[in-house]
């Protein structure tokens, strides 16, 4: 077992949230076509609330700490808040479109020992790129950020987020985080907006086209062990939970609400009106969401994928319910591995609502 | 002639948290980490820059953990080499400005 695994088996056992992702705005300066946020401002925490916040995380143990958006360099306390989070010893991560760091940012950024700077590239073609996120001149932009980041040896990571407009750039922006020396990681999913709107799945690449992302070797490694079919189900997994979210996760939004992650809106309470330590351990939703183990749930927990399945339960909760399966990650089982899940072979399964991801 | 002190203080290169006796300790240079037992954290918490290990080795680790003083400074000396190796601790024979 590794570090973080031990970590993290740890944390699980004493309930404590090892990882905290905060969103500090929802503003954008980017309109990225698949965003799953509405860009509200509004009623947004102040610096000395998110402050509080962060201090009260790392009181409760919290390690690893993403600060998020929206974009939070738009944000002009962004660096106090990251190099307060420094101060208190938090492993920082920040996710930003990085159109706004230039090379003082960039020295700043490493001064205060920040982990990585995630950032999105949706292609290496500007006129792609810039057509997602709506702002001309932003992969310039962006890339030039990767720039000044690694020639201050910032840690960067490109996440390429595949949809129908970027389904064949895969390998080129791969190929592109390669020689910029950086790390790169796909996603294939569009995910729902945050109220519940569905219609950005619409954006998401085909199942053929998912199928083919589950096939490369240079997205998943070993193409046969990845895509390999496993049934075998012992107690380890049916008294497992579907991920760490409202286990060692928390999510908290601009406005100082927390939530078991950012993909997973179901409300657990507010920092202006409980302190995170009573609202982490006694707040009713996340005791109800740790309830809740594979055994206890009723499709999935005799679904052929169980044992692997990346079954997000934030988004089975926008289905319906958190115990519920949830038809886009029935969608990628079934796509990694050729077999349909227990939902999808059920007799009330409709594939409507999973509009990303059509039959050829 | 008495043997120089040590003295030792966390690095601002560094991310840590305690989680109940042990703590999780990682380098922001190289992301290395570790993870700190109870007697580790013990001289962790105590590596302020100014308590000297031979301090920090008698009235913290011997007195918390009924360990001989000739085996704690051994081991201890063994975790100073470690961390300070990686960056994790500053290791001075003077005391160290925080």
């Amino acid at each position: 077992m590794s570090l973080l695994e031990e970590m993290n088996r740890k944390a699980t056992a004493q309930g404590i949230p090892l990882s905290a992702h905060i969103d500090i705005t929802w503003r954008c300066n980017e309109r990225c076509v698949h965003c799953y946020l509405d860009h509200d401002g509004k009623d947004e925490m102040s610096t000395a609330e998110i402050k509080d916040a962060i201090r009260q995380l790392a009181d409760c143990g919290t390690f690893f700490l993403s600060i998020s958006g929206g974009e939070p360099l738009l944000r002009r306390d962004c660096f106090e808040i990251l190099e307060y989070a420094r101060e208190l010893r938090f492993n920082v991560k920040l996710k930003t479109n990085a159109v706004m760091i230039g090379t003082k940012e960039a020295a700043r950024l490493k001064k205060m020992g920040i982990e990585q700077v995630q950032i999105s590239i949706y292609s290496h073609r500007p006129e792609i790129h810039d057509a997602i996120t709506k702002l001309p001149g932003s992969l310039r932009r962006s890339l030039e950020a990767i720039r000044h980041l690694t020639a201050q040896g910032v840690k960067v990571s490109i996440t390429n987020v595949l949809m129908k407009q970027n389904a064949a750039n895969g390998k080129a922006v791969q190929q592109l985080a390669r020689d910029m020396g950086v790390e790169f990681a796909i996603d294939p999913i569009i995910t729902p907006m945050l109220n519940g709107d569905w219609s950005i799945t619409n954006l998401g690449i085909s199942s053929k086209e998912l199928e083919e992302v589950f096939r490369t070797e240079e997205f998943v490694g070993n193409v046969g062990e990845f895509c390999a079919p496993v049934s075998n189900v012992d107690d380890n997994v049916l008294d497992g939970y579907s991920c760490s979210a409202g286990h060692t996760l928390a999510y908290i939004s601009p406005t100082g609400d927390v939530f078991p992650c950012v993909q997973f809106p179901m409300p657990c309470g507010s920092l202006r009106q409980k302190t995170f330590r009573d609202i982490w351990y006694r707040s009713e939703a996340l005791t109800e969401l740790r309830s809740v183990h594979v055994r206890d749930l009723p499709t999935c927990s005799h679904c052929s994928h169980t044992a692997y399945c990346s079954r997000c339960p934030g988004l089975a909760y926008m289905e319906g319910s958190m115990r519920g399966p949830s038809s886009i990650d029935c969608a990628k089982s079934e796509a990694r591995t050729g077999i349909p899940s227990a939902w999808q072979l059920s007799p009330g399964y409709s594939s409507s609502k999973l509009v990303q991801i059509r039959l050829a | 002639m008495p043997l120089a002190e040590t003295y030792l203080a966390k690095s601002t290169d560094i991310a840590a948290r305690t989680l109940g006796d042990e703590t999780i300790v990682m380098s922001t240079l190289d992301s290395t980490i570790f993870m700190l037992n109870p007697t580790g954290s013990v001289i962790w918490e105590a590596a302020d820059g100014n308590t000297p290990l031979s301090r920090i080795i008698e009235k913290r680790v011997c007195a918390e953990f009924d360990v001989p003083v000739e085996q704690a400074s051994a081991d201890a000396q063994d975790f100073v080499d470690q961390l300070a190796k990686h960056g994790i601790l500053v290791v001075s024979d003077r005391p160290i400005p925080q």
